[in-house]
Order: C-alpha cells, then sequence, then structure tokens
C-alpha cells in the first residue's frame, strides 16, 4: 500500500463525504461502494447517505459536464460508481421509506438504442427520490401508452440521439391528446439533437438538456402540479 | 492534393479559389469531394473543407456553415453546402436557408452513401447498425475510439455499444486493405461486421445537379 492512500474508514464523515464526491468524480466505483458501507455502519439513514454523499457528488459531476471541464467517458464512469453505491441503498431505501417525490416512465423512442443519456437521467431522478420505471431502447406507442396505463406516473420522459428518431416524440404526444391523455401527464424530453423549440413544437411541456436539469425541471413540475391539485 | 487525414480532421482546407461555385464541406468529404471533381472534370467547383471532428460537437456546425458562407460567398457566383442535417437537429437546414444556400438532403453521411431512400428503408431492421465510412475507418481512433475513452477506458465499450449488433463498413471505395482495418473496428467493439459498398451514392448525384446549375 502507497503511503499517501486514504484508509476511508479513518476518516470523519464530514471528511468521508468529501472523499466519496472526489472518489465519484474520479468513477472509482470500488471506494464509492465501501465508502456507502462505512456511512451505513456509522448509522446513517441510507436516504442520507444517497442524498449527501452520492447525489451530491453527482451534482458536482453534472455541472462540470456542462461547463466542458469532464466530457462524457467521466461522466459514465462516475454514473458507474454511482450505481455500485445505489445497488447498495436501494433495497435499504423501500424498507427504510424514503421520502418520494413522484413517479416517472422512461424510455428511448422507437428505431433508437441509444440508452447513456436516458440511463443517466433514470438514475439521478432516483437519485432524487422519483421512483423510475425504465422501458428500455426503442419503444413504441404502445408500449408508453400500456406502461403509462399500468403505472399511473407523473411524469413521462422520452429521449432520442438521432434526427431521424425524434420526430417519433410527438407521435407519442399526439397520440396522448388524442386519447385525452395528454393533461395527465407531465412530459419531459431530452437527447442531443433537441432542444426548447422543438421540445414546444411537439407539445412536450420541458426540453431538459441534461440528468441535472431533467431533475430540476421534474421537481418543479411535480410541486405545481400537487399545488393545483391542493387548491 | 489532398491534405492528409488529421489536417482534415483538425483544420479542414480551404479554398482554391479557382472556379464559381464554391463547396462548402464536411472534412470527412474531402477525398471523395475531390474524387468526383477529378473524374467529371468539375473544375468550375472550388471546395473548402471545415474540420471533420466538428461532428464531435454538432451544435458548433450551424456557426461554423454560417461564417464560411459570409467569408466567401461574394467571391463566388453561388455556394452549396456539403452537409446533411449531421445532428444538428434541423437547426443547420434553419441556418442554410436564412443564408440563402443549398445543402444536402438526408440526415447524414451514411444515409446520402447508401442513397437516402434505401437508408430510410432499412430504418426499421438496422437501427442496431453501427456505420463506418471510408474516411471513419481510416480514423476510427480519433473519432470513435479516443473521444469515446476506450484507449483509457475500455471497461466502457459495452456502455456504449452494448445495444448494437453489427458495424456496417459502407464503403466508397474498393479498397482491401480498409476491409481489413474496418473488420478490425468491428472486433474492437464487440460487434459483427458487414461490408456494403455503396460508392458516393446520393453525394455524386446531388453533386452533378450542382455541377450542372
Amino acid at each position: 500500500m502507497a503511503e499517501d492512500d486514504i484508509i476511508l474508514s479513518e476518516l470523519s464523515d464530514d471528511e468521508l463525504v468529501l472523499q466519496m464526491h472526489d472518489d465519484l468524480y474520479d468513477g472509482l466505483k470500488e471506494e464509492i461502494e465501501e465508502g456507502v458501507g462505512i456511512l451505513l455502519e456509522r448509522g446513517w439513514t441510507p436516504y442520507d447517505v444517497l442524498t449527501k454523499a452520492l447525489v451530491a457528488g453527482m451534482t458536482i459531476v453534472g455541472a462540470d459536464f456542462r461547463d466542458g471541464i469532464l466530457f462524457v467517458p467521466e461522466v459514465l464512469l462516475a454514473a458507474n460508481a454511482m450505481k455500485g453505491g445505489m445497488f447498495i441503498l436501494k433495497p435499504l431505501l423501500a424498507e427504510t421509506g424514503a421520502p418520494r417525490m413522484g413517479k416517472m416512465v422512461i424510455g428511448t423512442v422507437k428505431g433508437d438504442i441509444h440508452d447513456i443519456g436516458k440511463n443517466l437521467v433514470g438514475m439521478m431522478m432516483e437519485g432524487a427520490g422519483f421512483e423510475v420505471l425504465d422501458l428500455g431502447i426503442n419503444n413504441s406507442v404502445e408500449k408508453y401508452l400500456a406502461a403509462l396505463e399500468s403505472e399511473q406516473p407523473d411524469i413521462l420522459g422520452m429521449s432520442a440521439l438521432l434526427t431521424t428518431t425524434m420526430p417519433y416524440m410527438k407521435v407519442v404526444i399526439d397520440t396522448l391528446k388524442e386519447k385525452g391523455m395528454r393533461e395527465d401527464y407531465i412530459v419531459l424530453v431530452g437527447g442531443a439533437p433537441l432542444n426548447e423549440e422543438f421540445s414546444r413544437a411537439i407539445g412536450a411541456d420541458a426540453y431538459c438538456r441534461d440528468a441535472a436539469v431533467a431533475v430540476e425541471t421534474a421537481k418543479a413540475f411535480v410541486a405545481r402540479k400537487h399545488n393545483q391539485l391542493g387548491a | 492534393m489532398t491534405p492528409d487525414d488529421a489536417t482534415l480532421t483538425e483544420a479542414g482546407l480551404e479554398p482554391t479559389h479557382h472556379g464559381r461555385i464554391l463547396l462548402i464541406a464536411c472534412g470527412a468529404l474531402a477525398h471523395e469531394v475531390l474524387a468526383l471533381k477529378r473524374l467529371n472534370h468539375w473544375d468550375h467547383l472550388d471546395l473548402q473543407c471545415l474540420p471533420a471532428n466538428l461532428h464531435l460537437w454538432p451544435d458548433r456546425i450551424p456557426a461554423a456553415v454560417e461564417a464560411a458562407v459570409e467569408k466567401h460567398r461574394d467571391a463566388y457566383a453561388s455556394v452549396f453546402v456539403l452537409y446533411a442535417d449531421c445532428g444538428t437537429g434541423g437547426q443547420l437546414f434553419e441556418k442554410c436557408k436564412k443564408l440563402g444556400v443549398e445543402m444536402l438532403q438526408g440526415p447524414h453521411c451514411y444515409s446520402f452513401f447508401e442513397g437516402n431512400e434505401d437508408f430510410a428503408a432499412k430504418a426499421e431492421t438496422e437501427f442496431t447498425a453501427f456505420y463506418l465510412t471510408d474516411f471513419l475507418v481510416r480514423q476510427f481512433d480519433a473519432f470513435v475510439w479516443r473521444p469515446m475513452g476506450l484507449d483509457r477506458h475500455p471497461e466502457l465499450r459495452d456502455m456504449y455499444f452494448g445495444n448494437y449488433t453489427k458495424l456496417v463498413y459502407q464503403a466508397q471505395t474498393d479498397d482491401p486493405a480498409l476491409d481489413l482495418k474496418a473488420q478490425d473496428c468491428a472486433r474492437r467493439l464487440g460487434l459483427a461486421y458487414e461490408r456494403r459498398l455503396t460508392g458516393y451514392g446520393d453525394l455524386a448525384r446531388e453533386l452533378a445537379v450542382v455541377a450542372a446549375g
């Protein structure tokens, strides 16, 4: 062992959380798993470990990605590390009744197999307290509708990487309108070739340029929806 | 003389200022456009290439095309943009419309090399294919392997390519060495391999129309 190796278990809680932010940034999955285990052993709630160590760390990663400091490979490594931590926390979160923000059905549209952005959004949404049903890739309008009807989510998220597949989002939204279901769901869209103008043109509620924006947008829309229902 | 691929990737190609029609192209098309010019004696077409690596940031393409059009348009009778949509989500089309210049039809070079109609017809069955052209086979490391971080983190390969099933090499030229290199690209990505000789496809057809104009 090198002299400057950090022993995670010897760090104070505050130091360990900061170290975990660094380890997430560097995509160190094993270290993240170890850190999660240590915090749980010290009596942290799974929800606190998730939000203060993992989500806060990924928020830094997201900000540096947005600012052009980090690039896709580094974000993927960080996401992979966070996934390792989430794998430990997820069953514990279910047991301990962490706060629920809402529910989201998410999937990549028909004809499109690209799922990196969608997976990141799903993971960050889970980290923010949303229940996420991931439909995977290549989803037809029928598959989206079936999931909406069976799951009754607050949010429908659609992703596309290709110029050729992004118009399919409009097919889904138009079908929702035809069936009188459009107003039942918050529709968020994302993907590299999309923009706000496209989102407006197809009748989505919002375009989310990255996972962090998706989380903030989802929170804002869900709060508004709840306020409307409560009014 | 065509510059080397590294120059076309990073810097592009300046026009020669000979000819009355300026083609503003992606650097990845330089070899093909110059070959078509030679074959057809289109001496009235001049070629400027923007750096091919703009494709790593498609949102930068419209502004780069606009700057090139504005810089050179007064010196030519007309300008034609040799880009398809290329991941700009319609932004390049809107930009060209605003500038009053025409551009290639189709979503990207994979489509127009194969022929836009043929490519669209295969969309339902071939959306799990990863495409490479002659240029991209030669520049595989610069455009795929390194930007995706696979040189440093090969473990990320399946996060990127796990949903793909095959690599289709759309060959513009019949070059056994490129065929071998493309096969090796498929092996490195863990994908099945298919070679398809497309030639220049709709690029040749559209350029012929431009040249006749």
